[in-house]
């Protein structure tokens, strides 16, 4: 069964122009013309040397850049319970205006995810709305309670990626054991927030000087930090294989590298807003600025870009977390957590450190498809012969984020009003049209 | 500096608005001792007390620093009302601004919300507590007191002992001290004190060892309500170490309290009690400054003039 589910789509015809077509996998670094059929790339040819099918449609990609899609291991779709924030379509229609060709859906929702019925409603329900294939990790824990193993091996053979009880940590060590025990029977990955709820309590910001201004009580980073290396000191002794999400702490990052190099099978991901932002955007109080993990002082952002370069932390992941205007539009301290991210992702990390010269752009566009390697899914390639996954993106154009509303159901994005760099003009995903810029005009059909 | 508001010291106050604070608060220091305590300057304005904690002094100070200025004030506290029936902060505050108050005065249990409470209302908006925040009017009169009591506070050195942590009148304080020009020490426990409050340009201290270098002590309540952990062994380890009391106090220095006091905690009953202490003399502050803030907002820097005639005559 596959784990990747949307519903169906016509396969593309098309033919993308003149592109500079950048995909650092496939070793192509140069303007192409690439000629997709049947929603599979057929042809990569010289610029200007394919002519038009009189079936399909002709893309100026003059002056554009064509990548891989991107691929985002951790989204909160909110479905099922939760769809005045955000459902399967206005999700994955807000994936693909960033630029992503799949995602896989968190299981906190309402019920959340932790049975094979609504793990099997949800997959039914993704085969009417997704418009970009969506996978699924349902919970770790019943309810998510953190006190009995779901039926891991049965979710498993219904198409779970892989399991966590995102939103929450395993505090449970011998709950996490247990839970590594299975999943090195069944394979998948075990997906972990971590945090210890002894030492985040009460906690709305990153505890540090700005927090100590505003007089918000902190989440220290030794809340997140503690637990990695305590679980990576387990999934060593169980030989299990675990996925660090949202890392945001310097010495959480350093705990990944440490027992990467001890050779335990563990994996980390890094945020748009932990990549670009520090608590001083918090500093107004502006409740979009509040996320778990808080957004963390500037050494714990250099320190995940430098392990994201380095190879510590594996790839991009937006924890794209709508919420309702009401739910935002409250004292800071009452606020949940949470910023939406799929809109703004590619731009923001191409804006903030892809631009200044901090990361090379290549780096980026692995980094922004590795979640597929993570979860042992396909990992886009613009290659003959491949499934068209493509992103079309001009790089020269400025827009400002918000100016012109979100795909999102929620508008609780933290770079609202930012001016980003980096304009995802159309995106293929599963070989069909999954996206385009309302603005980005198309020659001829 | 002029503003709108008055939300916080780090955004609000610099000293020059801070001394025509203190300046306009003396002019409103003999309305105090008037056989009839009031004059007209707000007639007409209507000042709405929007609290969601329990307050007796700040709120009972708001009012009747409101009332001597003549302004109508209307009370909202958010027990009995219709916050109880679940309605948010936001809407609590479109419907209260729909009967066009000209200053809103708000305290609540969470940061930032007075901020929040301006960007919702059309009214000038004055923070009487934001959670651990801020308290602005505190401070001011706190500074009041100390340029009545010392003439200025330029190089003095103040000394704010007690629970940081759970302290917005720390907060305020430091900030307002430091633009007053004073040398501003804190000294607790490290449970009880912020990582990072070094930021706002203070010394940390976690002992009294020096604290006869003090002109000023400034004791802090110790939040019992406010702490739902145990920062502490015990309240009586604290007192040992912490609290002031008649051999740590010199006779020269100046010790204040926000109220209302732990005795036998933060401060042992004798100095309470001391010559020393300008306790009752920050409350009575708390109006005329609370008045000089009120007339400031709504009808800008200049003192009414009987007000200051007779300041002037008083000085």
């Amino acid at each position: 069964m596959s784990p990747l589910i949307c519903r169906e789509q016509p396969p593309a015809d098309l033919l993308i122009r003149r592109a500079h077509v950048l995909d650092p996998r496939a070793g192509i670094d140069a303007p192409h013309d690439v000629l997709v059929r049947q929603g599979t790339i057929a042809e990569i040819a010289p610029p200007g040397s394919l002519g038009t099918p009189d079936d399909a449609e002709l893309v100026d990609g003059e002056g554009k850049h064509l990548f891989p899609a991107f691929v985002d291991p951790h989204v909160h779709l909110r479905t099922p319970g939760q769809e005045h924030k955000e459902d399967l379509d206005t999700g994955t229609r807000a994936a693909a205006a960033g630029g992503y060709c799949m995602v896989v859906a968190m299981p906190n929702t309402d019920p959340v995810v932790d049975s094979g019925p609504i793990l099997r409603a949800l997959r039914d329900a993704a085969a009417r709305e997704a418009r970009i294939p969506v996978g699924f990790m349902p919970c770790i824990t019943q309810g998510m309670r953190g006190e009995h193993l779901t039926e891991m091996a049965e979710l498993r053979e219904l198409g779970a990626l892989g399991f966590t009880d995102d939103g929450k940590p395993v505090t449970n060590a011998q709950m996490l054991r247990l839970a590594l025990q299975y999943q090195r029977m069944i394979g998948g990955v075990l997906a972990l927030h971590e945090e210890d709820p002894a030492l985040s309590a009460g906690g709305s910001m990153h505890e540090g000087t700005v927090s100590a201004v505003l007089g918000i009580t902190g989440i220290p980073s030794i809340s997140e930090s503690t637990m990695i290396a305590r679980d990576a000191l387990i999934a060593e002794y169980e030989g299990g294989r675990i996925h660090i999400q949202h890392v945001s702490a310097e010495e959480s990052v350093r705990a990944i590298a440490d027992a990467k190099a001890r050779g335990v099978r563990i994996t980390g991901e890094a945020s748009p807003h932990h990549l670009t932002l520090t608590d001083e955007a918090v500093h107004g109080l502006d409740t979009r600025t509040k996320m778990n993990p808080p957004l963390r002082a500037e050494e714990d952002r250099k320190a995940v870009v430098d392990g994201l370069r380095d190879g510590t932390l594996d790839c991009i992941a937006t924890d794209h977390a709508p919420h309702a205007r009401d739910e935002k539009e409250v004292p800071f301290e009452q606020a949940p957590f949470g910023t939406t991210g799929l809109e703004t992702a590619f731009a923001a990390v191409y804006t903030d450190l892809v631009v200044p010269g901090v990361l090379p752009l290549g780096l980026v566009l692995e980094r922004m498809t590795s979640g597929a390697e993570i979860l042992g899914l396909d990992v886009p390639r613009i290659e003959r012969g491949r499934r068209a996954d493509l992103t079309l993106v001009d790089l020269g154009e400025a827009w400002v984020v918000g100016e012109a509303g979100y795909e999102s159901r929620s508008d609780n994005c933290v770079f609202a009003g930012r001016s980003l760099t980096g304009r995802v003009l159309m995106t293929v995903a599963a070989g069909a049209v999954a996206y385009r810029q309302r603005a980005f005009s198309v020659v001829g059909s | 500096m002029t503003a709108r508001h008055l939300i916080s010291v780090e955004h609000d106050l610099d000293r020059e608005r801070i001394e025509r604070i203190v300046d306009l608060a003396r002019s409103f220091e003999e309305v105090a001792h008037r056989p009839i305590k009031k004059v007209p300057a707000l007639r007409g304005r209507t000042i709405l007390n929007l609290f969601y904690e329990a307050s007796t002094r700040t709120r009972s100070s708001f009012e009747l620093a409101a009332k001597r200025l003549s302004a109508d004030v209307v009370n909202f506290a958010a027990s009995g009302s219709s916050v109880e029936k679940g309605e948010s902060l936001k809407d609590t505050v479109k419907t209260l601004s729909a009967h066009k108050p000209d200053a809103v005065v708000v305290r609540t249990p969470w940061s930032g919300s007075a901020q929040l409470v301006a960007e919702w209302s059309g009214a000038a908006v004055v923070n009487a507590g934001d959670g651990k925040h801020e308290h602005p009017t505190q401070a001011l009169l706190d500074v009041y007191t100390l340029v009545r009591k010392l003439g200025s506070l330029d190089g003095a050195k103040i000394w704010i002992v007690g629970d940081i942590l759970h302290s917005r009148v720390a907060r305020s304080n430091v900030q307002a001290f430091r633009l007053m020009g004073a040398e501003v020490t804190l000294a607790g426990p490290p449970t009880l004190m912020p990582r990072g409050i070094e930021t706002l340009g203070c010394t940390v201290r976690h002992d009294l060892d020096d604290l006869k270098e003090a002109d000023v002590v400034y004791a802090l309540r110790m939040q019992n309500e406010r702490i739902q952990q145990p920062y502490l062994p015990s309240l009586r380890e604290y007192a040992t170490r912490f609290q002031i009391h008649g051999r740590r106090l010199g006779p020269r220095q100046v010790l204040m309290h926000p109220g209302p006091v732990n005795r036998g905690v933060e401060l042992s009953g004798e100095v309470v009690d001391s010559p020393q202490a300008v306790i009752t003399a920050q409350v009575e502050s708390g109006v005329v400054v609370r008045m000089a803030v009120l007339y400031e907002l709504l009808e800008g820097p200049r003192a009414p003039e009987g007000a200051q005639q007779r300041a002037e005559v008083l000085a």
